[in-house]
């Protein structure tokens, strides 16, 4: 039978199931079938905080969006069009977000008594009206993989558990996926028990197979490749990105890196990762606590690695102090947030930019440091190097505010040449610096940057001490003084103010915006895809994006001033708004959810549109 | 092998400008002084050496000493002296801290870092008192202490300095006393030789909030009799006439003593520090009384375990070995890796 080929030019699909039924990696097979083919691509993880949380219920739904298209798009997609989901849970757990005539498929051998109560059906879903209105494919997703395998050496648990892969295969071939890379990665998977590889391979053909031959699903699908610049891709979540951007940093720093960090989610895949690359000298370390992973890596600034540490916010408030005194020793330290909702534990799994008056304000004293946000997964990376180059160059702390909706969300990546990359090479202080020409004076600044030298221990004749007390200009001994302290602090404020950052650039095709939208970190992908809606309707609006937030860009302040209407959407109270207002005397409207989700385009644009009308 | 070149160095040499600031009288001077005498001897170029403190009195000393020197955070001196020698094993790293910093709000720093051995000296200058806060009781001071912080006495026990560094598995553990340069200086010549974390509490007098605290030990009418000189190899018997000795009395789990009179000599103790189990050095680090009865010094246990920076960096060593690629291939290569695409 030749099926029905229809093109689309964008699709969202939503897995989801049990945390035990291997949706996220589901999920993540299914974008890499989709980045062979070319499609631009975002997608984004939704799970629960509890390892295994009780079988069927929803608190253990886990979920894995990916949105694909044949052109370049900014987010993971506001509403499925195809849910799959593999038991009662996750299909009450979803329907919410399903537009009608979304498709749905269900693994109907889930949908049994026992099941239905735990989620508070009375009556199966599929036999009442629940689902009217969309395209359901009920699949006995579960007994058609143990009769795929009946043949294969494994037992009926592990047959039963291949059952995503069904999935996979079935979506994989109604979206016309290139599936060798799976096949690859389930042989590299399960190298040590090639049964199971033959397993899992089976029941992916199964699924393709059941998906050509039924005649439930009589279309197939095609999204053709997105015209993306030329160039070698991966897709690469922001937790990658941002690792790989320490390493780089230590390629093109000349310096060994060193990570300490105490686990802690949606951090802990950083430090996993990076305990891999110790060929490139990369050390880590998992720390008893937080404050002796932030302690340990400025000990290894100190002594000439570049120093790093990663975390959630919990753990940066355990750190400020050790912080503080990085900014007293003016000493290299690049200090990762990947935030969550908080306060508190909050939500582990759940994003949220909350931590903004943190990495600002959040230490004792006037303790300034340079702040820096990623706006994409793949921009992590280049975050990463920036943070990196601001505190070798001007010996700071640097605070770098990712969060767990770039953190654990994918897109492709356009590889650079490493060449390309920033040249991040420093200067030891290797002599003394005094007029005198014997004296080292470990506070005499570099006029340009600011900079005090980092004489590290093991150079001849620069023996000094360093410490948290107040120090005297150039000598660095302990002073008491009022007018050296007041200097001091002054001095310390103006250095991390005087960083030249890139001017903010406004994105403004039609040239007669009057509305600006202002944006931080993770919001870009929902903004941007909000102001593309706007524009495509005949309305105008300009969208800037702040990488640095502090210092902030030197023409911030005109930029805004040029227009009628500032609006700054956050995952917060309005975090960005308050210093924006304060500091700048914009009246800002903010626009702020703190929902442990990401921004969707739709409500942006919605809430945009409502602004435009009132200008 | 060519003989080291001898540096030449004397105990001038280690003094910093820096006026010293601690009140007169303070046990702090002893200390210092003999430290610096002693660093000559150590024959490492002042360049090599660095000294990390935390927040206290005991935490200025880095100040004094004219090599590198780090005065922290509180309680933080050695996660800070972690990541520097992790990273810098040609350092020799000591850290000095004091019971507060070093048992109170560094205790979990302390005991991770004697846990994984990391090769550091730590130094800790026991004086049963906060000073630099002006006089509150400390995690070492006597339960019941009476302090500004406790004006009818403190309601808890303190911590035994060198049962919880014997608890955490330290490597090497000592005690010396701040009067006595000489065994003090044989204290830390132990400690520098030892690979990995050295573990020395001195008992230090701190005249105005806690005077005398130590007397017991250092007056002539009672030290001798008082103090357990601990000797490797040696039968451990003290007292000005060697009238007391120590000895495992059969069925019980630690040590006691007797009077050597009423002991047959096979029973008494012979000092091994290089015993595996830490039992033995816990037990000999219970014997003092209150009073201060029976208070040993010396190197309670001195045994080899790799230690943390030399692990990490031979972790290093080995993932380096095979590369034969610049830094900037490696890279490239890195980055290609995993399921890449290409679009021409």
């Amino acid at each position: 039978m030749t099926k029905q080929i229809r093109q689309l030019d964008r699709v969202v699909i939503r897995f989801a199931g049990d945390s035990g039924d291997g949706m996220q990696l589901t999920g993540d097979r299914f974008t890499s079938e989709t980045a062979q083919l070319g499609n631009d691509i975002s997608t984004l993880p939704n799970f629960p905080a509890e390892i295994r949380a009780p079988a069927g219920t929803l608190p253990g739904v886990s979920s894995f969006q990916v949105h694909f298209a044949d052109y370049d798009i900014l987010t993971p997609g506001d509403a499925p069009n195809v849910l799959v989901a593999m038991n009662p849970a996750a299909l009450k757990a979803n329907l919410a977000d399903l537009p009608r005539g979304a498709d749905i498929i269900v693994n109907t051998d889930e949908f049994t008594k026992r099941n239905l109560a735990k989620v508070g059906y009375q009556v199966s879903p599929l036999d009442d009206d629940t689902l009217a209105g969309y395209a359901v494919h009920p699949v006995a997703l579960t007994t058609m993989t143990i009769g795929a395998l009946a043949d294969q050496d494994v037992s009926k648990k592990d047959a039963e558990r291949a059952k995503n892969m069904f999935a996979l295969g079935l979506l994989s071939w109604m979206y016309s996926r290139p599936y060798e890379s799976t096949l690859r990665f389930l042989e590299r998977k399960f190298a040590a028990r090639p049964e199971l590889v033959a397993a899992n391979v089976a029941a992916f053909r199964a699924g393709w197979n059941f998906g050509e031959t039924t005649e439930d699903f009589a279309v197939r699908y095609e999204v053709k490749p997105a015209k993306m610049p030329p160039g070698t891709y991966r897709n690469i979540t922001g937790n990658a990105a941002l690792s790989l951007g320490l390493v780089a940093a230590g390629v093109r720093s000349g310096l060994p890196v060193f990570l300490g960090a105490y686990p802690i989610t949606p951090a802990s895949d950083i430090l996993h990762e990076l305990s891999k690359h110790k060929r490139f000298g990369v050390l880590t370390m998992q720390a008893e606590d937080e404050i002796a992973a932030v302690g340990a890596a400025l000990g290894a600034s100190y002594g000439g690695s570049l120093g790093v540490t990663t975390t959630s916010g919990p753990g940066v408030a355990l750190k400020s102090e050790t912080i503080s005194l990085a900014v007293a020793l003016e000493l290299p330290l690049v200090i990762v947030d990947v935030q969550r909702a908080g306060p508190s534990t909050g939500m582990p799994t759940k994003t949220e930019q909350a931590d903004l008056n943190l990495a600002l304000y959040g230490r004792h004293g006037e303790a300034p440091v340079a702040v820096i946000a990623p706006k994409s997964p793949a921009d992590c990376f280049y975050a990463a190097l920036e943070a990196a180059r601001i505190a070798l160059t001007y010996r700071t702390p640097v605070i770098l505010l990712s969060d767990n909706y770039v953190a654990n969300g994918s897109e492709p990546w356009l590889l650079p040449d490493v060449e390309s990359l920033p040249d991040l090479r420093v200067e030891f202080a290797t002599a003394p610096n005094g007029e005198d020409g014997t004296t080292f004076l470990p506070y005499l600044r570099d006029p340009e940057t600011l900079a005090r030298p980092w004489a590290i221990p093991g150079t001849p004749g620069l023996e000094h001490r360093i410490g948290g007390l107040e120090k005297a200009d150039k000598t660095g001994d302990i002073s008491y003084d009022p007018a050296n302290h007041d200097f001091m602090v002054r001095t310390r404020s103006a250095r991390i103010e005087t960083i030249p950052v890139p001017d903010v650039e406004v994105e403004d095709p039609d040239g007669d915006a009057r509305v600006l939208v202002l944006g931080w970190g993770s919001t870009y992908g929902p903004i941007g895809a909000a102001c593309r809606g706007l524009r495509q309707r005949g309305l105008s609006i300009a969208q800037a994006h702040l990488r640095h937030l502090a210092p902030m860009p030197a023409n911030l302040g005109a930029v805004l001033r040029a227009y009628d209407r500032v609006v700054i959407p956050e995952m917060n109270l309005g975090q960005l708004a308050h210093v924006i207002r304060a500091k700048y005397l914009v009246d800002a409207i903010g626009y702020n959810q703190v929902r442990g989700l990401p921004f969707t385009a739709a409500e942006l644009e919605t809430m945009l549109e409502e602004v435009l009308k009132n200008v | 092998m060519s003989e080291p070149i001898a540096l030449k160095l004397t105990a001038k040499d280690f003094k910093s400008d820096q006026e010293v600031r601690w009140c007169p009288g303070c046990g702090d001077y002893a200390i210092l002084a003999a430290v610096q005498q002693f660093m000559p001897e150590l024959n490492i170029p002042r360049e090599r050496i660095v000294f990390v403190s935390g927040i206290g009195c005991s935490s200025r000393f880095p100040y004094y000493m004219n090599t590198y020197g780090m005065h922290s955070i509180h309680g933080r001196a050695p996660a800070i002296a972690t990541g520097l020698s992790a990273t810098r094993p040609d350092l020799s790293v000591w850290v000095v801290t004091g019971d507060g910093d070093a048992l109170s709000i560094g205790g979990n720093h302390l005991i991770h870092a004697l846990r994984r051995n990391v090769n550091l000296k730590i130094l800790l200058f026991n004086n049963r008192i906060y000073g630099l806060t002006k006089g509150q009781y400390s995690p070492t001071s006597e339960l019941g202490k009476i302090t500004k912080s406790t004006p009818v006495g403190s309601a808890d026990a303190p911590f035994n300095p060198l049962s919880l560094a014997l608890g955490a598995e330290a490597t090497f553990v000592a005690r010396t006393i701040d009067s006595d340069r000489k065994h003090l200086q044989s204290v830390l010549r132990a400690a520098a030789e030892h690979q990995g974390s050295a573990f020395v509490e001195i008992y230090q007098n701190c005249n105005i909030f806690n005077d005398g605290a130590f007397d017991p030990l250092k007056e002539p009418a009672t030290r001798d009799d008082f103090l357990i000189r601990l000797e490797h190899g040696q039968p451990i018997t003290f007292g000005r006439d060697g009238q007391f000795c120590v000895v495992h009395p059969p069925g019980g789990f630690g040590l006691e003593v007797r009077e050597t009179a009423a002991t047959s000599p096979e029973e008494i103790v012979v000092h091994d520090a290089t015993v595996t189990d830490p039992a033995y050095a816990f037990a000999l680090s219970r014997l003092p009384g209150l009073d201060l009865r029976n208070t040993p010094i010396g190197v309670f246990r001195s045994v080899g375990r790799p230690s943390y920076d030399s692990v990490v960096q031979e972790q290093l060593a080995t993932a380096r070995a095979t590369v034969s690629e610049t830094p900037e291939q490696q890279l490239a290569g890195l980055l290609n890796s995993g399921d890449t695409w290409t679009i021409l």
